[in-house]
């Protein structure tokens, strides 16, 4: 059949705009400004491993945080009615409607000095508590703004769990516990390890969050590469260096939950 | 009634380096209702595909009236097709469905609407017209797949294996039907279908497929009385099938005991399979007829019992109407005309 | 187990009013007569007011309705004929041309903003053509993250349709491009709307992508957000979202409500 060849524009256009821009930004990492090859970008890249490593940090503590709230979230949901489900999923969607900017802004109106979370505690003469500006703010930012992709893998998995194939672990005998840990969670793990990479790799790579939550003392890498492509301290072969790095570390990330399942539906988790 | 409509010569079709027809040969006359019978994978399916036009072989012609029509696409052929699951179009209600053909020709308006009028009565669906077609029954949606196929007039209709997702019940009901609206239009349909009894009750003729070649084509009445080999006996009814060997002329023996026979022509001493039907053997008293077995099972199947029973080695299926006893010894006899020899196949 | 059940309902709330707690704050609050955000001094509408008069967000905001639906269209174009092209391919490059498809969508939009940014300085400089950095850049980026979700809501559609519905089309007397738009098209339809739908709604609250492709003299209203909040966010702000907030909620609500209006309506139907 001569349907595959409609795909020909959609390939030209990923050599164009994906394959390239990434080659593009190898080429930077492994040159200097006047065009020679070096590897002077990427060693420079290890004064920054305390910022790497906090941002690693960061981006798993908020990936754990993540996946302890919405695994209960979503496996309540998933046994609901069919009905009840599909409102849910809408209410958790439908905070993502509302720009992401403006959504972080509103933690900073909460969290701030005389915030509004403040001024509560200051009724009961408690506080004012040092919130924004702090790591904890900006783990808060990112276990806010990105659990709804944490929810709907989990979801999207539990709900093919079938009802039967819990009833028939109780009915040979599984205690509640058992029935969890020898049914549910290892049924469930696609949707754990799909969800951990889609919460992960945004929460690794924000520069948003800290910005705005972080203050100045929680620069994570996105603030890095920021500075180097329009920041003052531009430099984007060095921030080439420094997105290479980050792209190596989500690989890493990637293949290690790869290793936990073959064929993660993402497509399922996307949509 | 006799004169060919398609003629199909050394037709191969190949599948990713796999051979799925392997040089076909076929006559099909104008009029006559043909079924491609066998097990799936025989290429019956792929022989209808050429037909349509939807596959294009790579070796071998397809005559249509005479005409070569192996590069004529699908929709400048003179027939039309149900396919398997009905591939009903699941945007438009049922009057758009039937009318989808008329109005791609651009008829008049008046005309598309008294054909798939007539159409819709001729398969009871009349007042069906603005139905969805998802919000149908497997059966109603059979019909509106048949009338969106023949309101377009072909001079041959393709059925892929049309009745396979109904149930028994309605797979009867729809046989007759079938049967009714081929006599009505008078035009050829060609019926694919793995169910021999499908093939049996409503062919004129019936092709037996194996392994992307034909195995015998005749009558259903031949087919069935005459199975030219131990695989057309086996697949169309049941069938015991044991070795044997053609001592001379009219004598056979096999299981231990010499039969006379009515096949000659084998040769002397020949290796050959034998085949009796079920219903062919006799039961008598132990002690009479040329065989006697012990009675392994009996298992009552509605309009007869099915008896299997063991003698000597050898296996035995008989259809009896009257049931016997687990464990006792019974004769059995076969008149010699229900003794099928056939030739040792090749394979296994 | 009523026990259970009442846990379960309970944690389920405490979830949802974290996911809302914030929203609800930029709502009160684009309602409130104080420019700071910390007290409420009174209700007004000032700011609905003002925010119809704000050039620089309405020019914004034009900018990003555009971006958002001319990049979605051809995203929508080139999506739909690749997800059909993907469709009839085997199994092979099904499956390499279906992870190449999910780079754009996992990779983060960090690294995605900054390697386009540097294509389009590479095709200026090195090439020589003449793509300053603005509308068009965008587009062209917008295009790029908006395919592959084009592509996974079309592609189900696909592999759902009946194998066989092509060939009846023809067999009925369609040219293969007739059959194509009588018949292939009508019925993948709900994943192209989808695709498109899903594509404007990524592309209207794209920041960061479009933080490094836009350049100076192009704002998007996410981008006029940012340059706000290095001083204060205007309760202008606060306002508009709040309408894009509530219309998004009418258009769910009510598609939801027809959604179970048609099914009933099925249901009604089959069982009669």
């Amino acid at each position: 059949m001569k349907a595959k060849f409609a795909s020909v524009p959609y390939l030209v256009w990923i050599v164009i705009f994906t394959i390239i821009p990434m080659l593009l930004i190898i080429v930077f990492a492994f040159t200097s400004p006047e065009g020679s090859f070096t590897i002077a970008n990427i060693s420079a890249v290890g004064r920054y491993t305390d910022v790497i490593m906090k941002s690693i940090w960061l981006a798993a503590v908020a990936t754990a945080v993540c996946l302890l709230l919405s695994y209960p979230f979503a496996y309540i949901l998933s046994r609901r009615p069919a009905r009840q489900q599909q409102v849910s999923l809408m209410l958790i969607m439908l905070p993502m409607w509302m720009s992401f900017l403006l959504r972080t802004f509103a933690w900073m109106t909460l969290l701030e000095k005389t915030g509004l979370i403040n001024r509560m505690l200051g009724v009961f003469g408690v506080g004012p508590l040092e919130m924004i500006n702090t790591s904890g703010a900006v783990v808060l930012g990112m276990v806010y703004n990105y659990m709804p992709f944490m929810i709907l893998p989990l979801h999207s998995v539990m709900m093919k769990i079938d009802n039967s194939i819990i009833e028939a672990a109780q009915d040979l005998g599984a205690s509640p516990m058992r029935v969890f840990f020898r049914v549910v969670l290892p049924l469930s793990f696609p949707g754990v390890s799909s969800g951990i990479t889609m919460v992960f790799v945004p929460a690794v790579s924000t520069f948003i969050i800290s910005r705005m939550l972080g203050g100045g003392s929680n620069l994570m890498i996105g603030d890095l590469i920021d500075m180097q492509f329009l920041g003052n301290a531009y430099n984007p072969h060095l921030g080439s260096a420094i997105s290479l790095v980050l792209m190596v570390i989500i690989l890493l990330c990637m293949s290690i939950m790869n290793q936990f399942d073959d064929d993660v539906d993402m497509e399922g988790a996307i949509l | 009634m006799n004169d060919v409509l398609i003629d199909i010569k050394n037709l191969v079709v190949e599948f990713d380096g796999e051979r799925i027809l392997n040089g076909l040969d076929l006559q099909i006359r104008d009029k006559e209702f043909v079924t491609f019978l066998g097990p799936s994978g025989c290429g019956k399916t792929t022989t209808l595909r050429s037909i349509g036009g939807f596959i294009e072989p790579q070796e071998g012609d397809i005559f249509f009236d005479g005409k070569r029509i192996n590069d004529l696409p699908p929709y400048k052929r003179a027939v039309n097709t149900v396919f398997q699951r009905y591939a009903l179009f699941p945007h438009l209600n049922v009057y758009e469905n039937v009318a989808f053909g008329l109005k791609v020709k651009k008829l008049p308006e008046r005309e598309v609407k008294n054909r798939v009028g007539e159409m819709l009565e001729m398969v009871g669906l009349r007042g069906y017209e603005r139905r969805g077609v998802s919000q149908l029954s497997g059966g109603q949606q059979q019909r509106v797949a048949i009338a969106r196929a023949l309101v377009n007039y072909p001079r041959v209709l393709l059925l892929d294996e049309p009745l396979g997702a109904l149930d028994l019940k309605l797979r009867k009901e729809m046989q007759t039907e079938l049967k009714r609206y081929q006599q009505q239009m008078e035009i050829t349909f060609i019926y694919v279908t793995h169910d021999q009894e499908e093939a049996l009750t409503m062919s004129d003729r019936v092709v037996v497929m194996k392994d992307g070649e034909i195995q015998q084509i005749g009558s259903p009445q031949d087919i069935y009385n005459e199975p030219i080999n131990a695989f057309v006996a086996d697949f169309i009814g049941e069938s015991n099938i044991i070795d044997g060997i053609m001592l001379h002329d009219y004598l056979v023996e096999f299981a231990g005991a010499k039969f006379d026979c009515v096949d000659k022509d084998f040769g002397e001493m020949t290796r050959v399979d034998v085949v009796v039907r079920p219903e062919d053997i006799k039961v008598v008293p132990s002690g009479e007829g040329k065989l006697t077995g012990v009675v392994e099972s009996v298992l009552f199947k509605g309009v007869h019992y099915e008896i299997m029973v063991d003698a000597h080695g050898y296996r035995w299926k008989i259809h009896s109407t009257l049931p016997q006893e687990v464990g006792s010894f019974i004769g059995m006899t076969v008149r010699p005309e229900d003794i099928q020899i056939m030739h040792r196949m090749e394979e296994e | 187990m009523n026990r259970h059940k009442g846990l379960s309902r309970a944690y389920t709330a405490v979830v949802l009013a974290f996911l809302y707690l914030p929203i609800l704050v930029l709502i009160v609050f684009s309602f409130n007569k104080n420019k700071s955000r910390g007290a409420w001094t009174g209700f007004t509408l000032d700011w609905y007011r003002k925010l119809f008069t704000n050039d620089m967000i309405l020019t914004a905001f034009m900018n990003t309705l555009i971006v958002a639906v001319v990049s979605s269209i051809f995203a929508t174009v080139i999506g739909t004929a690749a997800a059909i092209g993907i469709n009839s391919m085997n199994r092979w490059m099904k499956k390499s041309l279906r992870t190449l498809t999910y780079i754009p969508i996992m990779s983060p939009e960090i690294i995605m903003g900054v390697s386009l940014m540097l294509l389009f300085v590479f095709l200026r400089t090195e090439l020589g053509l003449p793509l300053e950095m603005g509308l068009c850049t965008l587009i062209l980026s917008h295009i790029t993250f908006n395919i592959p979700y084009v592509i996974f809501n079309v592609l189900p559609k696909l592999r759902q349709m009946d194998k066989y519905a092509y060939d009846a089309a023809l067999d009925l007397g369609c040219n293969p491009w007739q059959a194509f738009y009588k018949v292939v098209i009508p019925e993948i339809m709900p994943g192209i709307t989808a695709g498109f739908l899903m594509a404007v709604t990524y592309s209207l609250d794209d920041f960061v992508i479009s933080y490094f492709t836009a350049g100076p003299t192009s704002q998007t209203l996410p981008l006029a957000i940012w340059g706000q909040l290095r001083r204060r966010v205007s309760p202008e702000m606060n306002a508009l979202s709040a309408i894009v907030f509530v219309v998004v909620l009418a258009l769910l609500v009510a598609g939801n409500f027809s959604a179970i209006r048609r099914e009933n309506r099925d249901r009604k139907a089959v069982g009669r």
